[in-house]
């Protein structure tokens, strides 16, 4: 098990406020954290790290990695962490970057195979696609064979198939080596795939933890589907009011009544769903929904 | 047949004060690029002082620091029975001086330019601040280093106004090439200066074209600043 248990002050982007988060994780468990830009999810990694101090604890297994007393510093703390802008050592190539961490040149080669980039050992960092890089700091973070595996964001940088393509590899190696898996990530597709709980921190505050599958899923009636939505134009064609609404990278029309065309606003977030064949559209009032 | 005593005595000068700074010059110039304090404007004044000051006015005060009857000067007189005026001990301290920013200022800038979490991604390999610091944090900074090291040589073989002011002309002792050349020319001798010029020139260019021919191949092959 892992107890983590911290508090530290922040200047936000609002105003100074206090980062608290109290978790537990089982060996094996993936765990995704969500907010709001800010809202402290980096530095919550960033702690548990050991590059950033706190107040609390933190314990992994039967080993303190930081209470009142001690504070192990990141070296000792056996952590797998991927940046966000993936960190690679410029002046080593692919192959390098992996035994920096650890003179097992058998292991790294296995962990460039499983990823396919074993083609690309001998290459330099600045050679390489954003998602070659990101492939590269995975192996690179896999090679201390860590407790926990940190990720800052792994995939915001890559098109939409790179980064199903990562999300499958990823959950590959959580699955084969059984990390516990701490992931930063904005994305509710991504913490659907590969998360089995989630917390959402707010100013610092964990607004919600638990169960990653049912927090997620917003339809509370008979709804057989809703989806998160923006409303981008208002339109009349003849006698139809149509709202564009648009979800995710998808825009989609849906045709409304006069009352609904009267009472929608452009830049609304809305629910779409459909109950009894019929289309519905619902706003979302930002501070209680997901 | 050319004397190259003035030659010898300036290499060994340049790579003398080449190497003190390169020492000092690390880790002040990482003191500088990652602290917050308030003295950091101070301190980075106080680095780039020789740069605009004139040559004379640091070598005057050089000289009056650094003389036997005064509080340094003395100590090492006293302590270690080294002269540091007209002497090459004190070619060398007024040398490290004068080419102090030109080793601090190029290393600062790289380190400023470092990418951090690639310090950090080595601490969390497991690695400690030493290995860090000779496996990650210099080699990313080569060109920066290399500018800093070629310039400060380059510019200590070079300068004139505090040598001459500090040292004197003392031949086979502080008498470095370009002090020789002045010497040559206020002796009427203009072959014998000619000559000293365009192995200077000659010196100060292919220095010049091997950190920009280095550093160019270096940051197109990997990034680095």
């Amino acid at each position: 098990m892992i107890y983590i248990n911290v508090s530290k002050k922040l200047s936000g982007v609002v105003e100074n406020m206090e980062l608290n988060v109290k978790i537990e994780l089982k060996k094996g468990e993936f765990l995704a954290v969500t907010g709001e830009s800010g809202s402290g999810k980096t530095t919550l990694l960033r702690i548990i790290a050991g590059l950033e101090k706190a107040k609390g604890r933190i314990k992994v297994g039967n080993e303190i990695w930081q209470d009142d007393k001690k504070f192990l510093p990141p070296q000792k703390r056996e952590i797998g962490y991927v940046f966000q802008d993936f960190a690679l050592f410029p002046n080593m190539n692919v192959l390098q970057n992996l035994l920096y961490v650890k003179k097992d040149i058998d292991f790294a080669m296995y962990l460039l195979k499983l990823s396919g980039i074993e083609n690309l050992k001998d290459r330099f960092p600045n050679t390489l696609s954003g998602g070659q890089k990101q492939r590269v700091a995975l192996c690179r973070a896999l090679m201390r064979k860590p407790k926990i595996l940190l990720l800052d964001e792994p995939f915001s940088a890559l098109d939409e198939k790179r980064r199903e393509d990562l999300q499958e590899k990823l959950y590959l190696f959580h699955k084969k080596f059984d990390l516990t898996t701490i992931m930063v990530t904005h994305s509710s597709n991504e913490i659907y795939k590969l998360a089995d709980n989630m917390l959402e921190l707010k100013y610092g505050k964990q607004i919600k933890y638990g169960d990653a599958k049912k927090l997620l899923i917003n339809s509370k009636t008979s709804e057989k589907f809703s989806i998160k939505g923006k409303i981008i134009d208002i339109i009349k064609v003849d006698i139809i009011n149509i709202a564009v609404i648009s979800v995710g990278n998808n825009i989609v029309e849906c045709v409304i009544s006069q009352n609904e065309a009267k009472n929608l606003k452009i830049g609304e977030s809305v629910l779409l769903s459909t109950k009894a064949f019929h289309p519905n559209i619902k706003v979302i009032n930002e501070n209680t929904s997901c | 047949m050319i004397d190259f005593t003035p030659f010898i005595l300036s290499l060994k000068l340049a790579v003398i004060v080449t190497i003190i700074l390169l020492i000092i010059g690390i880790p002040y110039a990482w003191y500088l690029s990652s602290t917050k304090s308030k003295i950091k404007p101070f301190l980075e004044t106080i680095t780039a002082l020789p740069i605009v000051l004139p040559p004379s006015v640091l070598g005057f005060y050089l000289l009056v620091f650094l003389s036997p009857d005064s509080f340094i000067g003395g100590i090492f007189y006293k302590l270690f029975n080294i002269k540091l005026v007209f002497s090459f001990p004190g070619l060398v301290v007024a040398s490290s001086i004068y080419s102090f920013p030109f080793m601090i200022q190029p290393i600062q800038s790289g380190f400023e330019s470092l990418n951090k979490n690639i310090i950090e991604a080595s601490f969390l390999s497991g690695k400690g601040k030493l290995t860090t610091l000779f496996k990650v944090i210099l080699p990313n900074i080569k060109p920066a280093l290399l500018t800093a090291i070629v310039i400060t040589f380059a510019h200590t073989i070079g300068e004139f106004g505090v040598v001459l002011m500090v040292g004197g002309s003392i031949p086979g002792k502080t008498e470095v090439a370009s002090v020789a050349i002045y010497d040559y020319v206020e002796n009427l001798d203009y072959h014998s200066a000619h000559i000293y010029s365009a192995i200077l020139l000659i010196i100060s260019f292919l220095v010049l074209f091997i950190v920009y021919f280095i550093n160019h191949r270096q940051r197109r092959k990997y990034d680095i600043y």
